[in-house]
This record gives C-alpha cells, structure tokens and sequence, in this order.
C-alpha cells in the first residue's frame, strides 16, 4: 500500500515536471495558428490555420535572417573544429612545457564575458571592414566556440589508447597524417556531438549579432525576432512572433532528441571528469 | 649523421606542439587578448564614435565618475540578485528533478529526452513565448490565475516594479534548469548502487542517505555545473534585454555596459564598465574555485 502511494506521487510529480517543461512551448505553438481576436482567448486545441506561417515566409526578411543564421553557425563550427582537432592532439597527446598554461588559457577564454570585448572587438571589426556583415559574426562566434570546442575534443582525444598512436609511429607515419588519417576518423562521433552544441551556441548568439549587424538583410534569427513588431502600435505582433519561434526551434528540437545521447556526452564532457 | 637527425628532430618535436597551436591561439588573441587590452585602454580615455572627435587621456576620471553613478550600482544590485537566485534555485530543482528522474527506471529516457527541449530553445525565443505568456491583457498565466480566483485583474508581468525581475527570473529557471538536471544525471549515474544497498541493509533512511552518499558524491559535478551556470547568470544579457528592454529595474551590468557603447556611443566610459564586469566576474570564478577546490585542470 505504502508503496502504492508512493509510485503514485513519483509518477504525479513527474507529469508536473513533463507539464512545466513542455507546456510553454505547447503553447506558442498553439499561438502560432491564431491569427486578429483569436489570440486573446484561451484556447488551447485551436484549428490549424497557417495564415502566420505564410505571411512570415512570402515576405519580410524572416527568410533571408534564417540563411545568415545558417551560414554563420556553419562556417563557425568548421573552422573552430579544425583547430580544435589539431589542437586537442597538441594538448591531449604531445607532452610539452606550456601545456598547463595554454589549458588554463583555453578555460579562462571559455568563462569570457562577451560584454568585456565588446568596445574592443568593435574597433578590430571596423579595422577590418567587417562592420555590418556576416564575417563580424564568424570572427567574434569564436570567443565562445573555439573554447568550448578545444577543451571538449582534448577531454575526447585523451580517451583514445596510446597503443595505436606507438603502432602508427612505428609504420613512419607523420604527425599530420596521424591527425587526419588516424585520430579524424576515430573522432568523428565526437566532431558530431561537439559541433551541435557550438552550432546551438552560434544559431542562439545575441549580443553580438545585435551589436556588429545593423542591416536587415544581415541581421541573424536572434535579433530579427526581438525586434519583430506589429504592422501598427494596436496590432498583437505575438501570433507572427510564434510562428518565427517555432519555425526556428522546430529543427533545433529535433537535431537535439536525434543527438540525445551524443549530446548529453558531449555536454558532461565539458563538465564532469 | 644519425646526431644531426636526432637534433633536428629534438627541435622539431619541440616546436611541433606550438605549430599546431598556432591558428587556434592567433585566432583566440584576436578575438580576446587583443579587445581586452584595447577595452583597457579606451577606459583611461574620453572617446566616443564620433569621427572628428579624437580620443584623450583623461586617467582615472572614468571610473571616478562610474563609483559615483547610481544607476550602475543599481545594474551591480540586479545583477548579483539575479544570479543568487536563479542559480540557487536552478540548483534545487536541478537536484530535485534528477533525482526524481532516476528514482525509476521507467520513463527515464523519455524525461531526458523532455529535458533537452527548453535547452534546446534560444534564449530570444524563451523571452518572446513568456512575454506572450505572461502578457497583462492577453496572457495565459494572468488568464489561469483569474480563472482560479488568484487574481481578479491581469498583472503586467514584465513592466511591474518588483515583478519584472521575478518574471525574468522564473523565465531563466525554466530555460536552464533542465541543463542542471542533465548534468546532474550524469553525475548520480557514477555512484555506485551498493552503496546504497549497504545503506538499506544498515537501516539508513532515505535523508541519510542522501546527505551521506548522494551529496557528497554529486559534490564534484554539482560544483562544475554551479560555476557554469553562475558564469552565466552574472553576464546575463539577452534575456532582460528582450523580455523588458533596457528599464532601469532590470538592468544588468551587461545592459548597463552596452548602453553606455552603443546608445549613448560613450565608448571610454563604456569601457570602463566593461572592465569592472571584467574584474567581477574574475572575482566571482576565482572566490567560487577557492572556495569550492574544484579542479579543473586534471594532471
């Protein structure tokens, strides 16, 4: 009996936890189908009218910040992972004097508030004619990208044998093709977890996007979604700003449930030893 | 011959670790070391965006006049009570969620797989659905309390003093309490299970155990995942920037330090309120890894 109960306020508590997790991200999918007065009642299984949906797609630039977003997250995570990979071999495998020191580099690196380098990297960006374009983002993204992702691919790379690099050595084979032929390869699932959660990082960036793009065509999802507003000051904005939310989530949720188990190691990589 | 390859290799073999540090660590100055020293410099400045006007050395004078700005303490007051509370309370339903979580096996997958979708969602568009959520006229929260008899007027979450850092708040806790819980899985997946059957067979109750065995061994994880989300927490921008603009009740030091750069283009004063960010948030790390004696770096 006791037990009984006690199964019962496990499996209650649970469906309380599942309710406040998922219930507000029901909910502005919900919104996202209302269009005029429909979204000033409660109503929780509205009909499916895809009114904001079309209207964030035929015009605007919803589209058009959607393909910088991409493009910036994607050339993000492909160069931080390239110098991630040659990196976290110097760090993981080579002994060297330094090594404490640039390890302790990379952490306070990943700890930077972005804040600091604001008034800095703004005069760096201009200098380079970068102001106002999408390359502002790629360069200042690496500040927490190229952190996160050395640090992580070090704690992976020390996982792998040494038995296999002697092997390697033996056959004459060069440092450089014993990155690429032998660790890349053995890597690769941790490339896949690493990568999504810098490309998470990246497609979520605010303050930077906010502050070095100024344009509409340039401008990332971030920004073009807080600064979304209604056609006039008495119009609710809300049901178009869902749709946009959910268009944007949609595809995060989905990478992120398909990559559950990668990403839950590549997250603790970072955190646990 | 067999000396000069082994000298030449020596030397190679000592600078090959450098060369394939290089492009990461060039790349990193750039966009750090770099900015930082230029942050500090423009602080001794008075400078602003203005083209005509060249910046000059006016010493301390910044940060003289930064002691003296109330609206800055008051971002430094927002700020810390932010962090205290959303990161105290993310560390309590982190542990509790968990816990709950692992105390059967099933539904474990498919509560972890639940977890993962508020993380998953960008910070911008937390802030937007809660500001629809917690709208004065149209939300579904004022519309639920009404309805229950809480209330009897829609109140405006966000615009309200006292209530909009609350909102803030219960907005973050939602969005990073599951990256608690997923970190803290992790963790109590370590400990072994006859610990706790030894426990049982000693007649160790549940609160026993888990301040004897689950605390303590969680300890190291916990700690790591605190400092992340501290770190976090004090250089908080996007969320009060988007859910009530930049109102002087909820301002953090980051809203503070980017007005001051961007609205009001006064980039050395501006600087210098990046520095102080700068120098708490060393603080902060360097006082919670004392404290703590977490390691981060192993060997």
């Amino acid at each position: 009996m006791k037990r009984l109960t006690k199964a019962i306020i496990l499996t209650l508590l649970k469906i309380i936890v599942v309710f406040y997790t998922v219930f507000p991200f029901y909910w502005a999918i919900v919104s996202s189908f209302k269009t005029g007065s429909a979204l000033f009642s409660v109503d929780f299984f509205p009909p499916i009218d895809l009114t904001n949906y079309r209207d964030l797609l035929t015009n605007g630039n919803f589209l058009r910040n959607i393909l910088n977003s991409a493009i910036v997250a994607v050339s993000v995570v492909t160069l931080s992972l390239i110098f991630a990979i040659t990196s976290a071999y110097a760090l993981g495998k080579l002994k060297f004097r330094g090594r404490g020191v640039v390890l302790a580099a990379i952490l306070g690196a990943s700890m930077f508030p972005q804040i600091v380098v604001l008034s800095g990297l703004f005069g760096t960006i201009r200098w380079l004619g970068l102001y106002n374009s999408l390359g502002s983002l790629v360069l200042s993204y690496m500040i927490f990208s190229l952190p996160f992702t050395v640090w992580v691919m070090t704690s992976f790379i020390r996982q792998i044998p040494a038995e296999l690099e002697d092997a390697a050595r033996m056959d004459g084979c060069s440092t450089w093709a014993m990155i690429w032929q032998i660790y890349f390869p053995l890597l690769a699932p941790a490339l896949a977890s690493t990568g999504l959660l810098a490309f998470i990082a990246s497609w979520n960036e605010f303050l930077f996007a906010l502050t070095f793009t100024l344009s509409d065509t340039v401008r990332t999802v971030p920004v073009g979604l807080a600064l979304i507003s209604g056609s006039s000051r008495f119009e609710l904005p809300f049901g178009t700003i869902m749709a946009a939310s959910v268009i944007v989530t949609v595809p995060l949720i989905l990478l992120v449930l398909i990559f559950q188990r990668r990403i839950v190691s590549g997250l603790t990589a970072g955190a646990v030893k | 011959m067999t000396s000069q390859t082994t000298i030449q290799s020596g030397w190679i073999k000592r600078i090959e670790p450098w060369l394939l540090l290089a492009p990461m660590l060039i790349v990193l100055a750039t966009v750090t070391a770099w900015p930082l020293a230029r942050t500090a410099y423009l602080s001794f400045m008075h400078a602003t965006l203005d083209a005509g006007d060249l910046p000059r050395f006016i010493g301390f004078r910044n940060y003289l006049a930064l002691m003296k700005d109330g609206d800055w303490w008051h971002a430094v007051r927002n700020s810390a009570f932010f962090s205290a509370t959303s990161v105290t309370l993310e560390t309590l339903a982190g542990v509790g969620i968990a816990l709950l979580i692992d105390s059967q096996l099933k539904g474990r997958g498919a509560l972890r797989a639940v977890m993962l979708i508020p993380w998953a969602i960008p910070t911008v568009v937390s802030a937007q659905m809660w500001q629809w959520m917690l709208h004065d006229q149209y939300g579904v929260v004022n519309a639920l309390l009404i309805k229950l008899g809480l209330i009897a007027h829609g109140i405006a979450w966000t615009a309200g003093t006292g209530t909009a850092m609350a909102a803030i708040i219960a907005v973050d806790v939602w969005q990073t309490t599951p990256f608690m819980v997923l970190l803290i899985l992790a963790g109590l997946q370590i400990i072994p299970r006859d610990l706790y059957e030894a426990a049982k067979v000693d007649g160790a109750p549940g609160w026993a155990q888990f301040f004897y065995i689950t605390l303590p061994l969680l300890w190291p994880t916990l700690a790591v995942a605190i400092l992340f989300r501290l770190l976090d927490a004090v250089r908080m921008f996007d969320l009060a920037y988007v859910l009530s603009s930049k109102s002087r009740e909820t301002a953090t030091i980051s809203i503070y330090a980017r007005q001051q750069l961007v609205d009001f283009q006064d980039v050395g004063y501006g600087s210098a309120v990046a520095m102080l960010v700068f120098v708490m948030i060393s603080l902060v790390a360097a006082v919670y890894i004392q404290l703590t004696k977490i390691r981060l770096i192993s060997e």
